[in-house]
């Protein structure tokens, strides 16, 4: 098997999977499922697409559709949906009744306005879907290579291809629909499949097609192929497959290493070729993705409740209206013999009051509609889009690198950013470019590498400053600037004075900006680099690691033209980094063939490089149990070794006796490291001879073959047997790139109360490295992992063993949390997604989400796309808070959908988490901005602006009923029927729009640099009961003012010198300018930024009103009857006219200064006091109060930079008051 | 340092929301010396208003029983109906100077010229050009005559007050001006020159006045001022003007034509004569508004002002801000 002239392309790398090279696949018959009854009836005739063209076997074509209409459906569904909202479907029956006599108004009054507001929300829907429906037909035409019969094969688009259809699928491509893998180009059938849309993780997996199909690897192969596969119904779970395969008159068991998912993608391999066995919405990633659904924000929910409440209070006033009307015309009215009551219509009959009654309360229901506001809905519409308009413009959200800005992609969410409660996230592609950097190493027990993570930069700065006196400039700059590295080199002078040894890490950072960047490395260390590990005392050691980290792995080398060194194929990042690192050292791993592997050393003393091969003896695969993976090999001279790499804990537990000289002050760096949010691995050797290797290895040979459920605990128990009395080597740590800002961004986050759970289909070690480099685990927090015991029960007893198991585990955590008495003691969950399919179970749920929410943060690894939606799910159903979530790739598209706002990462993978987002940004650290600026505005925009809304519609639509007393409740209005239309669309909407797209409480910076104001959001002050009920009050108190100061001051008497008295018109214009007047008072004093537009919009409205009465007064008395010439003649002439008003406007304002001014005085808003702040330019004269106060405005967060800092500096202060190292342990909850 | 970004997208102040502002915040001396200038801006104005009413002088005479024969008194509705004399001669004293103009109103109780049937019952187009006389759709019930349209139509029309005032000053008349007591506009442009009664008061039921048809509405000045229909159910309508001095103390005789039917439904009839300030006339409810809101402002400048004196709060002061208020739990 050395034949080392083999093209790569037809090695047989399944051999180099120990673990499941020899897994025997076929003929499993004992294991073969009865393929029968319900959930498994599928059946698929390979290669004979036509058998499915017609019933039964007749299933849907690989044709997608997202889109939530088509041309048919759309109007009605549209229509459907508008007229869902309550205040619609009234507004639409009002319009309706507007066309008969009842109404109080003229027809066009009442459609047109509903036409309108109906109008432009469909447009926006049948925009939006339109956009749904192009990326779809996108999809659905992009071209795959299909038989077309007799070995020929041809392209046509997706959505052409039926089940039974076989493809051939060409590197780099997607896979059209789910495919049984048939054969590849590979000559053992195997191919390598991202599934980066699917879960999420990056890595390579591995598919392997039966042996019995392997022939079928050309065109022509095809020609006469047929079989047939019963497998299950179409369903969700990605990781199961039921099915067989009957080919030449033989049964096959299927598994899901031979179905290749639709959305995911071939690599490293040159074709493949496939049945077609789920189509479109059938295939698993489809059957996955959840309906989106329309979302609404928590104001807008809650505006509902105010709806209904003034709908209610409507159908009150039109009730004692219509009461008041039937008593009047059956008792009174027949004496009215100016009204004919002997001669009238039903509307007015006194011998039938009842039913007059029941016409007058449509009539009242109508007029007093200007309770509702029509245009509220309209107006908030508006609004959000130049909202969201300001969003997508905001040049702090561009990224310059891909040119891609934030959008508000729905913009109906915006104010749900200010109310953010928790945030759900997406790892990989989110937090971090799953990008490893090789940073340090510690070998033999010295620590080499002198980079720093930004914690102990930060962390030792903070030490500096308060070791050297209160001199708070620079902590507080460094504090504020995100940016904490740019201030570094200014800051140097101030950390001579601490006695904590600095100078390394500027030094290094120095070097750092000089040297040109190697990706996947940034290991700095003179003692190490340039071959001058030479010299090292330690120079064997040195050697064996560097061996290790050039052979132990199981990567696969591909010369890089450019360069003219090697690229690696490697299962995961790490090892990547590894190999990078090892080649960057000198040792250059060039080949690999089935049992050989060349690395090319170069040592400075020789000048050219020495290609050495190593035998690969054996192969310990890694397994997330084992946490560990080992390779024997042997050199040139005969050696053999065995080279081990993993977790920490494991190696030092399988070490010798005199392989643990350098334990102690190994693991005091692996503490270091791992403080420093590093991934740390541990590297171990062991020498075998001859004789023990060869014994061991006919063990492990049986154990490789055996056949049956035991041969995973046998191959372990053998592995086990030869991975001990290691000798430690030294450890790694390797930095798992995160997206720039990400670590400031969640401290940010965190301090303005917001908490972060990391939901990812990663490796729980992953996870919890990551964990560490963001700042949402840190040493000293106690971390709850709850995992799943592997039970050998029988299937029935174990689920249920097992979920006891859990329910135990989360109990015993949460007793844990509630006896803990150290305030500063924080808990980390973490959970696998096996574990959480049993936690989230409906008996279950609760007891987690309470565990959860007590804990400081969350991280859910191995978690499917559908249980990420759960999660989120149970969230924001458990909680009640708004939840978000963030994620960027198609794995993330059930989480963006089910939480309360979904934002997606426009970044480097697809489209589809965009498309489904709410928000789309193009890095995380712009979600800080998105929150804590826009978010906060938009809250307190939409809140206000509503609060107001009902305010102004209160306080006019209340003069209405009051005045139906006076008329006998008979339906007539005092205003104009023109002055009614315009109230609501011309001479109030302006400002109140205005005050919804620029209002600002305090400038976006104070919004970033106090982000504990972003709580006002999440404890909805400005929109809870109090409040609207408060601006409901202040309605019904200046209706009253309006109405009966009018009433008094022109109640009989002569209102003008020359002796004419005061009709409805002249009452009705006077009291309507009041109430413009009034009410734009009001809005002047609710705001508190005005620029040139507000002040326009405002004054401008008051100003229109007396424009619109005078041209109004000079158009045809026809149109303007009674209100002909009002202002010009009757009105302005009139001293009381200009008095009434002053009067009124001021009384109606006078309680709202008086609650504003006492509420300033006494109980002070913190906006307020910024604002304050700002406005004496104290911020710039005491600016060490400014910064003292901008550190101080955060939620007592236990996650994130902060957090970890602080906790750091307890550590160092136990450390300079004690004089003995105190290192915080790490307390590890193992499960039970 | 948006200055230096070049793409498409425009960094002005507008769009990055930084257009100048001003951000005006209420201290406590602004508060008081808004409160205060209220206060001061509106007790004079109050003082004024309530002067001005002061000096209108008022008679008010109520009628619609002292004008009925007290046999007749029993059934107020039955004498109103009948064809009988209706004359009531009444002498009323002048409390004070009266200066001319005098104002002669008449005043109705509970009648609902607001009520939707009435208001809506009339033609404006039809009042304003004789080649609309039959556009009476909106006048029911009152819009034809036996077939033909009647002008003016509508029940507001039909109802026309017709009590009627003469006065006389030691046997000596005092002319009534009834020219100009309505708008100018109105007479000018709602109510046509060349529009003629037609068919009015024709139908079974007589409503209220009769108008000369010889005369164009737009001289029909009671009519005119009639139809301009009042807010409330208590209101006065002017009825002409006295262009002399009244002494005080004088006794003036007044003839009343005592015709219109407020009985049916108790409706008081008063008869006002009524001097005019610069105000309008007797109210004194602006006045007392005024000197309540004005003086309310007084005491909150006052209250404030003691506020601030006693327990003043330093503007930004940083103390206040609620993560150092309670820092344990914010």
């Amino acid at each position: 098997m050395s034949e080392t002239d083999r093209i790569s392309g037809k090695l047989r790398w399944s051999k180099l999977y120990t673990f499941s090279c020899l897994r025997p696949n076929v003929l499993e018959t004992d294991g073969l499922h009865s393929l029968q009854g319900p959930g498994f009836s599928r059946v698929v005739y390979c290669n004979q697409p036509r058998v499915h063209r017609k019933k039964p076997l007749k299933y849907p074509s690989n044709y997608i559709s997202t889109t939530k209409y088509n041309i048919i459906t759309f109007l009605p569904k549209a229509i459907f949906e508008q007229f869902r909202r309550v205040a619609n479907l009234y507004f639409l029956m009002a319009a309706i009744l507007s066309l008969t006599p009842v109404a109080p108004f003229s027809a066009v009054s009442m459609i047109a306005p509903l036409a309108f507001v109906v109008g432009l929300s469909m447009a926006k829907e049948a925009l939006e879907d339109w956009r749904r429906f192009m990326q779809d037909m996108k999809v659905n035409s992009r071209k795959v290579s299909i038989h077309k019969g007799d070995g020929t094969f041809g392209y046509k688009p997706w959505q052409k291809i039926r089940v039974g259809d076989v493809v051939k699928v060409e590197k780099d491509q997607f896979f059209p629909a789910d495919l049984l893998l048939l054969s590849s180009s590979y000559d053992d059938g195997i191919c390598y499949v991202e599934t980066m849309n699917l879960d999420g993780e990056t890595n390579l997996k591995v598919k392997r097609s039966l042996e019995v199909t392997l022939p079928l690897d050309g065109d022509v192969a095809f020609k006469d192929f047929t079989g047939k596969i019963r497998c299950e119904d179409p369903n969700p779970n990605l990781y199961t497959f039921v099915g067989n395969l009957e080919y030449d008159r033989q049964v096959y068991a299927l598994d899901t290493n031979q179905i290749l998912l639709r959305d995911s993608k071939l690599r490293n391999t040159a074709y493949v070729y496939g049945v077609v066995i789920f189509t479109g919405h059938d295939s698993k990633v489809m059957q996955n993705s959840t309906k989106s659904p329309s979302k609404r924000s928590t104001i807008e929910r809650k505006m509902d409740y105010i709806i209904y409440f003034l709908f209610t209070l409507l159908v009150l006033i039109s009730l004692i209206s219509s009461i008041g009307f039937a008593v009047k015309t059956k008792f009174e009215m027949p004496e009215w013999w100016y009204l004919q009551p002997q001669n009238t219509t039903d509307l007015y009959d006194p011998t039938r009051p009842g039913l007059s009654g029941i016409f007058h309360l449509v009539t009242a229901l109508i007029l007093y509609g200007y309770l509702i506001p029509i245009s509220l809905y309209v107006s908030i519409e508006v609004v959000k889009v130049l909202q969201a308009t300001f969003i997508n413009q905001d040049l702090h959200m561009y990224d310059e690198e891909t040119g891609n800005p934030a959008q508000a992609r729905t913009s109906n969410l915006n104010e749900e950013l200010g109310q953010v409660d928790t945030i759900l996230s997406d790892k990989t592609g989110t937090l971090t470019c799953n990008q490893m950097d090789f940073l340090k190493c510690s070998i033999a027990g010295v620590s080499y590498g002198v980079g720093s993570s930004e914690v102990e930069i930060a962390a030792k700065k903070q030490m500096a400053f308060d070791l050297s006196g209160h001199n708070s400039e620079i902590y507080s700059a460094s504090m504020q600037n995100s940016r904490a590295q740019d201030s570094l080199e200014n800051s140097g002078s101030d950390f001579g004075k601490s006695e904590i040894e600095l100078e390394t890490v500027i030094t290094s950072k120095d070097e750092k900006y000089q040297k040109p960047m190697i990706k996947g490395f940034s290991f700095v260390d003179r003692r190490l680099m340039d071959g001058n590990w030479l010299k090292d005392p330690n120079v064997d050691a040195i050697l064996l690691f560097f061996r290790i980290l050039a052979l132990c792995h199981t990567a696969i080398p591909e010369p890089n033209e450019e360069t003219g060194s090697f690229n690696y194929e490697a299962e995961s990042p790490d090892e990547g980094a590894f190999l990078v690192a090892a080649r960057e050292f000198g040792f250059e791993f060039c080949g690999r063939t089935q049992t050989k592997v060349f690395i090319r050393e170069r040592y400075p003393s020789s000048g050219h490089p020495v290609e050495r091969e190593f035998k690969i003896l054996s192969l310990l695969d890694f397994s997330s149990k084992r946490k560990r993976m080992s390779v024997i090999v042997q050199d040139e001279g005969g050696q053999i070794l065995l080279l081990c790499k993993g977790a920490d804990s494991i190696i030092f537990d399988r070490l010798s006796k005199n392989g643990r000289m350098h334990e102690e002050s190994t693991s005091r760096h692996l503490n270091e490291y791992a403080e420093a949010g590093l991934r740390t691995l541990a590297f171990a050797y062991r020498k075998l001879e001859e004789s023990e290797y060869s014994v061991w290895n006919s063990e492990f040979i049986k154990a490789k073959t055996t056949i049956g459920p035991d041969r995973e605990a046998m191959l372990e128990h053998v592995s086990d047997m030869i991975e001990k009395d290691l000798i430690l080597v030294g450890a790694t740590a390797v930095e798992d790139k995160l997206q720039k800002g990400v670590p400031q961004c969640i401290d940010k986050l965190a301090q303005a109360g917001l908490k972060i759970w990391v939901l990812t289909g990663d490796k729980m070690e992953t996870a919890i490295n990551i964990g560490f480099s963001c700042s949402l685990l840190r040493q000293g927090m106690k971390q709850i992992c709850i995992t799943t015991v592997n039970t050998d029960l029988l299937a029935q007893d174990a689920k249920k063993a097992v979920k006891e198991n859990v329910l135990m585990q989360l109990t015993n955590a949460s007793q844990m949390i509630n006896l803990e008495k150290d305030p500063h003691a924080a808990f980390a969950l973490v959970i696998d997604g096996k574990t959480l399919s049993y936690a989230l179970e409906e008996d279950m749920k609760h007891q987690f989400l309470s565990l959860a929410v007590n804990c400081a943060s969350v991280i859910c690894c191995r978690v499917s796309p559908k249980q990420k939606a759960m999660v989120t799910r149970l969230v924001k159903e458990g909680s009640g808070k708004t939840t978000l979530a963030i994620g960027d790739g198609a794995n993330d598209v059930g989480m963006i959908q089910e939480a309360d706002i979904g934002v997606g990462i426009s970044g480097v993978e697809g489209m589809q988490a965009v498309m489904a987002s709410d928000f789309s940004i193009a890095q995380f650290r712009f979600l800080e901005r998105l929150l804590v600026v826009h978010g906060h505005w938009c809250y307190k925009r939409i809140a206000q602006m509503i609060c107001y809304f009902f305010y102004k519609n209160i306080v006019f639509g209340l003069t209405l009923f009051y005045f139906e007393a006076y008329t006998g409740f008979s339906g007539q209005s005092v205003y104009d029927d023109w002055f009614m239309l315009l109230f609501n669309v011309i001479l109030t909407s302006l400002p109140v729009i205005s005050l919804g797209v620029f209002e600002q409480d305090v400038s976006s910076e104070v919004c970033l640099q106090f982000p504990a104001l972003y709580q006002q959001g999440q404890r909805n002050m400005f929109f809870d009961w109090y409040r609207i009920f408060g601006w409901m009050a202040n309605g019904l108190y200046s209706s009253l003012i309006i109405f009966f100061f009018n009433l008094n001051i022109f109640y009989d008497q002569a209102f003008r010198s020359e002796g004419q008295t005061a009709d409805m018109a002249a009452v009705g214009a006077t009291m309507f300018t009041c109430i413009i007047w009034a009410v734009n008072f009001q809005i002047a004093f609710t705001m508190s930024h005005f620029t040139w537009i507000q002040h326009l919009f405002v004054w401008g409205s008051i100003c229109t009103w007396y424009i619109f009465l005078l041209l109004y007064g000079m158009s045809s008395p026809i149109i303007s009857r009674n209100a002909f010439q009002i202002l010009v003649e009757a009105l302005a002439p009139a001293p009381i006219y200009w008095l009434v008003t002053l009067l009124v406007t001021i009384a109606c304002n006078v309680p709202y200064l008086a609650y504003l001014s006492f509420q300033r005085s006494f109980n002070p808003m913190d906006h307020h006091i910024i604002q304050e702040i700002k406005y004496y330019k104290k911020d710039v004269e005491d600016q060490h109060m400014w910064k003292r106060e901008c550190s101080k405005a955060r939620q007592e967060t236990k996650i994130g930079f902060t957090a970890r800092v602080d906790a750091k500096i307890r550590q160092l202060r136990g450390k300079l008051q004690k004089k003995y190292p105190s290192l915080g342990v790490q307390n590890v909850i193992p499960p039970s | 340092m948006n200055t230096n970004l070049c793409f498409c997208y425009s960094d002005s102040k507008f769009t990055q929301q930084e257009l100048p502002a001003c951000k005006p915040i209420l201290t406590p001396q602004w508060v008081i010396s808004a409160f205060m200038l209220v206060s001061f801006v509106f007790i004079p104005i109050g003082v004024a208003s309530l002067l001005a009413s002061r000096d209108v002088v008022e008679i008010i005479y109520q009628y619609e029983t002292e004008c009925i024969p007290a046999p007749m008194r029993g059934d107020k509705l039955k004498f109103i109906q009948s064809t009988e004399n209706k004359t009531c001669n009444r002498k009323l004293i002048v409390p004070k100077l009266m200066k001319q103009p005098i104002y002669v109103y008449y005043q109705l109780d509970n009648f609902f010229q607001n009520h939707r049937r009435y208001v809506k019952s009339r033609s404006d187009v039809q009042l304003q050009d004789p080649k609309n006389e039959n556009d009476t759709s909106s006048c029911d019930p009152e819009d034809l005559s036996n077939g033909s349209p009647i002008v003016p139509c509508g029940l507001i029309a039909w109802s026309l007050f017709n009590d009627t005032y003469s006065f006389s000053r030691n046997n000596q008349n005092l002319t009534v001006n009834k020219r100009g007591i309505s708008w100018k506009s109105d007479r000018d442009s709602k109510f046509g020159d060349n529009v003629f009664p037609k068919n009015f008061q024709n139908g079974t039921i007589k409503g209220g006045a009769s108008l000369d048809t010889t005369i164009p509405l737009s001289e029909q000045e009671d009519l005119i001022v009639w139809m301009r229909t009042a807010a409330l159910p208590t209101f006065r309508k002017l009825y002409g003007k006295i262009e002399v001095d009244l002494q005080a103390n004088e006794v003036i005789d007044v003839t009343l034509q005592n015709n219109y039917n407020t009985y049916s439904f108790d409706g008081k009839k008063k008869l006002v004569l009524s001097t005019t300030s610069w105000l309008g006339g007797k109210n004194n409810f602006l006045g007392i508004a005024y000197l309540t809101v004005g003086g309310l402002c007084f005491f909150l400048a006052m209250a404030f002002a003691v506020i601030y004196l006693v327990k003043p709060r330093r503007l930004g002061d940083p103390s206040y801000l609620s993560w150092n208020k309670n820092p344990a739990g914010h």
